[in-house]
């Protein structure tokens, strides 16, 4: 099992959750988050004063899958974030020991 | 005279208006701030509603609008605890002579409220709150009062002199704007200013309040000319277009700066148009309001900037707005004014540009520095004294932890309902100490007989 993490542009998030959802994808989670790559921040203006505002507002999008689900959930993310100009996010994948539901007891991939 | 129904009518509205800029001016300053601080900024302006109303019945009416002595530099103790304010019978100077000598003092009562409120926005983000009730309190009854006594009373010697202030920019603006000055320069910078960004934590709120401040000024301006009247149209026709003028002059000076236009900003000339025509409302004609809210909103824009160059800290830019932008109405008063609006002596009430040469010109500059003056000395006096008694900042901690929380135990945004928040122990009955908390299962309330 793995968990597959992506951080997108927050106007993105609507495009990539129907994406998700047409390969089947029954959940995820969201939360708001901040942060910079190449695209650094931008500038915002106070009463004419300047100030650089280094981390930008982003979503990040968790998703516990099972092995073979990966592949196409990479594919749906990349292809439904993607806008071509700097500041898309990225998307990486981490292994995930176990998954458990809280309701049931379920594990492993039985919990996904 | 008698009294007239009509004119009573429109000064007790105006009285109305003007007393909800105080919770507008609230909203205006509260947006500006971080959000650790946005309850302490409300509260500057919200206890200023009920400190102020009580002093000045108690001694700050008779000391501006009492029977003159020394004079024209104050009033006499007459009216001590409204004694003697009539609800029958007009001020006895003629201040308002159509309307109850009472009805007068309670209209100037909300400008009382709000002018040492106004000034509160320089020192914001760092003052103790006991320190600021200690300043205001002294310096309504020692600065505000004996100049709104100079320029508004008949004995006044400014307003003997012939200097026009329609209804406050010298008394209100200059007034505020200056001492805000002498303020910051006792009390120093903001912790971190000029190196961090102190970005405003929710504009939704300070344009909210620049509303609410448009929409009271007019009891502010129209109000102040005591009357229904064909003068309180004109003031209030030349109110609008003071503050639209001022919303889009910052605006055109902002977007050749920055190429955009900021919704702070437009909030901001609205107010600094507003500042400006306050001195000049029932004195100019429409042109002449367009002409001054436009120069107030470019003036005003640029002058902002000042703090950063000259390295003093004025938090949410009251010199910028209100000194700069009184100043700038008081003046162009001597310019724009004529006596076709105002019904005034052709001598009296022509300035430059109606043919009056700079008579009044010269009047109002004179207004202009003995306000600037007296104000800078004594506030200076006020601000230090309170400084080496009960202390006017608070400390580095409690500047890093935020006004709402050091001040006052409360904070503006409880935005989760977890928020670990349990009652604390009581002596006798359990005691909230937050009436939003949250129980948690984590609660222990002491019962009877619990050892």
């Amino acid at each position: 099992m793995k968990l597959v993490v992506a951080v997108i542009k927050p106007f993105k998030l609507d495009d990539v959750k129907d994406a998700l959802e047409s390969i089947g994808i029954q959940g995820m989670t969201i939360s708001d988050a901040r942060g910079f790559g190449r695209q650094r921040g931008h500038t915002e203006v106070y009463r004419g004063a300047e100030y650089q505002v280094d981390f930008v507002p982003k979503i990040r999008i968790e998703i516990a899958a099972d092995d073979e689900q990966v592949d196409d959930i990479v594919k749906a993310i990349v292809s439904s974030a993607k806008t071509d100009s700097i500041g898309d996010g990225k998307v990486w994948i981490v292994p995930a020991e176990d998954v458990i539901r809280i309701r049931t007891g379920e594990k492993g991939p039985d919990a996904i | 005279m008698g009294m007239d129904t009509g004119d009573t009518a429109w000064v007790l509205a105006s009285s109305a208006l003007v007393l909800f800029m105080t919770p507008g001016l609230a909203l205006f300053y509260g947006g500006m701030v971080r959000a650790k601080n946005v309850l302490g900024t409300l509260m500057h302006s919200v206890f200023a509603m009920g400190l102020m109303s009580i002093l000045w019945v108690l001694v700050g009416y008779t000391i501006a609008f009492g029977p003159d002595a020394f004079g024209g530099l104050f009033g006499k103790l007459d009216f001590l605890g409204f004694s003697g304010v009539s609800s029958d019978a007009a001020h006895p100077a003629g201040l308002g002579a159509t309307i109850p000598h009472s009805l007068f003092a309670l209209f100037q009562m909300m400008f009382a409220i709000i002018t040492p409120a106004l000034i509160a926005g320089a020192f914001a983000e760092r003052i103790k709150f006991s320190g600021y009730i200690a300043f205001i309190s002294l310096w309504l009854l020692f600065v505000y009062a004996p100049v709104a006594h100079w320029v508004w009373h008949p004995e006044g010697w400014l307003f003997k002199l012939g200097a026009l202030d329609f209804a406050g920019g010298t008394v209100v603006h200059i007034n505020a704007g200056i001492a805000a000055l002498a303020a910051i320069l006792v009390i120093g910078k903001r912790k971190g200013f000029g190196k961090e960004a102190f970005v405003p934590h929710n504009l939704t709120l300070t344009i909210l309040g620049a509303g609410i401040l448009w929409f009271g000024w007019f009891g502010f301006n129209a109000g102040s000319a005591l009357g229904a009247s064909g003068l309180a149209v004109s003031a209030f026709l030349a109110t609008n277009l003071g503050a639209a003028a001022g919303a889009c002059g910052w605006a055109i000076a902002e977007a050749r700066k920055d190429r955009k236009a900021t919704t702070l900003g437009v909030a901001s000339g609205a107010v600094a148009g507003l500042v400006a025509i306050t001195p000049a409302a029932g004195f100019v004609g429409p042109m002449g309001a367009i002409a001054i809210g436009l120069i107030a909103g470019v003036v005003c824009s640029w002058a902002v900037g000042l703090k950063f160059r000259l390295g003093y800290d004025d938090s949410l830019d009251v010199v910028g707005v209100h000194l700069v932008g009184g100043l700038t109405g008081a003046l162009a008063t001597g310019i724009f004014a004529t006596a076709a609006i105002s019904g005034l002596d052709p001598a009296a009430g022509n300035g430059l540009i109606a043919g009056g040469g700079f008579t009044l010109l010269g009047k109002q500059a004179i207004a202009v520095g003995a306000t600037l003056a007296f104000s800078m000395m004594l506030s200076l006096a006020i601000a230090k004294l309170v400084d080496v008694t009960i202390g006017l900042r608070v400390s580095e901690e409690e500047e890093l932890s935020g006004l709402d929380l050091t001040q006052h135990s409360e904070v503006g945004y409880a935005l989760s309902d977890g928020s670990g928040l349990s009652i604390s122990h009581a002596e006798s009955a359990p005691a909230p100490v937050h009436s939003g908390a949250t129980v948690t299962a984590a609660v222990h309330v002491p019962q009877g007989g619990e050892a």
